[in-house]
């Protein structure tokens, strides 16, 4: 097999031959997000700290938005992306308003952010996606996605840089996988928020990109709530 | 992709009560392609120590070669058990050897030590950088996954039930989570008198 | 004749065995990986009556922490002790080799051995790996003539230095020397300086994390304070996760015990060393 031999680059003899040029315009400033649906709530939680390489820009970035009343969107990944598209969201959320005279559903929602991703399939936003809410029959709903679009609704999830710490646990403590003699049935509200802050205690034992703290949102029928727990801090 | 993950392998031992566990999958594959689902990647080195070796399957055969060799000839030349602890060492010098043309292994280890049954488990990266953990080890393609499992599900001072039951849970829900590891488990509870060895149901796809 | 029971004597340093195979796989794409790495922050300092050394605990496998509780301040005569940071596994056999060497000096030359020894002997043998062992450490001892402090770098360039810092976290502990470090700090002060230092690195570097270990050495004594202090509690769990019996589906079970005939414990005198 012939080698390739790399061309020598004389800057003052420039040929016509194409030239390759770099252009990295992502960061990954990390971060986790887990969401648990229940019959008539859904909660949805993520870790405040804000960083990059080995450094930290901040202990208190709330990586939740509220696109409405029942409706929140979660974001991990790179953080510019994440402010883009948020704020692209919103003004779509308002626009829908206004054309329609009411507030846009979340499953509607859901599809939205679908479309909004897909539609920079060939420079997607990096970002890893959870959109929560309730759907029209008031049930908690999880969608999340991959960053050009791809769109899955399951009653939990995890993801962002401790995703695949977070998931497994997710999989037996909520999904009940794996078990024998158990029953399975929806948990209540209370398990679902202690199982939420115990996954990322364990996630900032071992993830060096998830920390500082969690804000969580918890949405019923009367709104959003908020709660927050901190996190050990190294 | 890392060649760690060329084969897949998912592995986890605790610490108990005056035992431990020691617990991997089953599958043997070529990158997603599944050849074997028995494949044993777990060896019994002694009445109380086992020796896990996550990693490339090619060198799994080899390391364990070297290793039961290197510590039977310890035994019949000082006349007494090797103690995890010394062995731990010894595959630790091993690997290092190797530090620029390394076996890619991750050895786990766990067992009592042969005299005061004291527990002991360690694990190493593939150039023997030994860690010895009060907690939990994990090791494989399916590693991450286990670190969340076993840092929610652990507690200090469980007896040989409840760590069966929490080593196992680790497992078989982390490899769910992973596409090249999985196709059964077993779980080896080592106690002073008894190593019970446990075949576990799990999903095979 | 290599036979099992007088095999040969292997040959001594490192194996290339397995180079042109790995070398091979590499080239098919598959890629090497990644030794366990401690991003580190780790200092010493000179104080007035010898010299602290302080470390955090935290070691690192890509961007997850594969030791929460690590020694990264390591022995290597009694008189002195060697932080490392950099590939872990190095910067442990490194020490290991240097302190085997370093007793034998000892008891050829019969005398306390000079910390500029230690320092010679480190900087050769990273030197003569060019790079490839990736060992950074901070060497602090006293001796006959006073305490001192090393920087070593993996290519085998050393400062000699009334404070250093070494790893990941090097900034921010620096930062905290260059603006509290001064000459002849009592041991209180001196421990003090070096666990913020510490922490500096354990709170706003991320490859550095857990807690703070550190080795006080003074002419004729050492104070290995292992966990010094606990900078981060682990968190709490909110709801407990133990499982009832028969929760797991068995297929199978085998239990082989294990006859315990015999327990003796031997007390092994210490070797006579005093001559």
């Amino acid at each position: 097999m012939a080698s390739v031999v790399p061309r020598p680059h004389y800057p003052d003899y420039s040929t016509a031959a194409p030239v390759n040029h770099h252009f990295s315009p992502y960061a990954d400033n990390g971060g986790s997000i887990v969401a648990i649906a229940g019959d008539d709530y859904v909660v949805i939680g993520g870790d405040t700290r804000l960083s990059t390489g080995f450094q930290i820009y901040t202990r208190q970035q709330s990586k939740l938005f509220s696109l409405s009343k029942t409706t929140v969107l979660g974001c991990a990944g790179c953080w510019c992306d994440t402010l883009t598209l948020t704020r692209l969201l919103s003004a779509r959320m308002q626009m829908y308003e206004q054309e329609h005279n009411k507030v846009m559903s979340t499953p509607a929602a859901a599809q939205m952010l679908s479309t909004v991703l897909y539609y920079k399939r060939f420079f997607p936003y990096y970002i890893s996606n959870m959109l929560v809410g309730l759907d029209n029959d008031g049930k908690g709903c999880v969608y999340s996605y991959d960053p050009i679009g791809h769109c899955e609704r399951s009653n939990y999830r995890a993801g962002g840089s401790a995703g695949a710490l977070l998931q497994p646990l997710l999989d037996n403590q909520v999904g009940m996988k794996n078990m024998q003699n158990i029953k399975d049935e929806s948990i209540p509200l209370e398990r679902a928020l202690a199982i939420i802050k115990d996954v990322f205690v364990s996630a900032a034992e071992r993830d060096i990109y998830t920390g500082d703290g969690i804000h969580i949102n918890i949405i019923t029928k009367d709104g959003i709530k908020s709660d927050s727990f901190p996190l050990r801090k190294d | 992709m890392s060649i760690l993950t060329y084969n897949g392998s998912a592995m986890v031992a605790m610490k108990g009560d005056e035992c431990v566990s020691i617990a991997t999958d089953k599958r043997f594959g070529i990158q997603a392609h599944t050849v074997s689902m028995d494949f044993p990647k777990v060896f019994e080195m002694g009445p109380h120590l086992y020796l896990g070796l996550p990693g490339l399957a090619t060198d799994i055969a080899t390391v364990y070669e070297k290793l039961r060799f290197r510590k039977n000839l310890f035994e019949l030349r000082e006349n007494r058990q090797m103690s995890p602890q010394i062995f731990g060492a010894m595959v630790s010098n091993m690997l290092y050897e190797k530090r620029f043309g390394p076996f890619f292994v991750e050895p786990m280890i766990a067992g009592l030590h042969p005299q005061t049954f004291k527990p002991y488990i360690c694990n190493m990266d593939l150039i023997g950088c030994r860690n010895e953990p009060v907690d939990f080890v994990t090791g494989g393609s399916a590693s991450a996954q286990l670190f969340g499992m076993c840092e929610s599900l652990w507690e200090p001072n469980m007896g040989p039930d409840d760590l069966f039951e929490t080593t196992s849970q680790a497992l078989v829900n982390a490899f769910d989570r992973d596409a090249i590891s999985g196709w059964g488990a077993t779980v080896y509870i080592i106690e002073k008198d008894k190593v019970t060895t446990r075949e576990l149901k799990t999903r095979m796809d | 004749m290599a036979m099992v029971l007088a095999p040969e004597i292997p040959e001594s340093g490192f194996s290339f065995e397995n180079c042109k195979r790995n070398a091979d796989l590499t080239k098919k794409g598959f890629a090497v990986p990644k030794a366990t790495k401690t991003g580190t922050t780790i200092v010493g300092i000179i104080y007035k009556d010898g010299v602290i050394l302080g470390a955090d605990t935290r070691a690192t496998e890509d961007t997850t922490v594969a030791d929460k509780n690590c020694m990264k301040i390591h022995y290597l005569a009694a008189n002195m002790y060697c932080c490392g940071a950099g590939t872990a596994a190095d910067t442990e056999k490194t020490n290991a080799m240097i302190a085997s060497q370093l007793e034998l000096h000892r008891l050829n030359t019969n005398r306390v051995v000079p910390v500029v020894t230690a320092n010679q002997m480190l900087r050769q043998y990273l030197f003569r790996y060019q790079g490839y062992i990736g060992a950074a450490l901070i060497l602090g001892g006293v001796d006959n003539t006073g305490p001192h402090i090393y920087s070593i770098f993996p290519h085998g360039s050393t400062d000699k230095l009334p404070y250093a810092t070494m790893g990941s976290g090097s900034l921010a502990a620096m930062a905290v020397f260059e603006s509290r470090w001064k000459p002849n700090l009592t041991e209180e002060e001196g421990k003090q300086v070096v666990r913020d230092a510490i922490a500096a690195g354990i709170f706003n570097d991320l490859g550095s994390g857990s807690n703070v270990d550190l080795c006080v050495i003074r002419k004729g004594s050492v104070d290995y304070l292992r966990t010094y202090d606990e900078a981060n509690k682990k968190g709490v769990r909110q709801a407990s996760y133990r499982y009832p019996k028969g929760t797991t589906a068995v297929l199978s079970t085998k239990v082989k015990n294990v006859v315990v005939e015999e327990v003796s414990v031997r007390h092994i005198e210490e070797m006579d060393t005093s001559s």
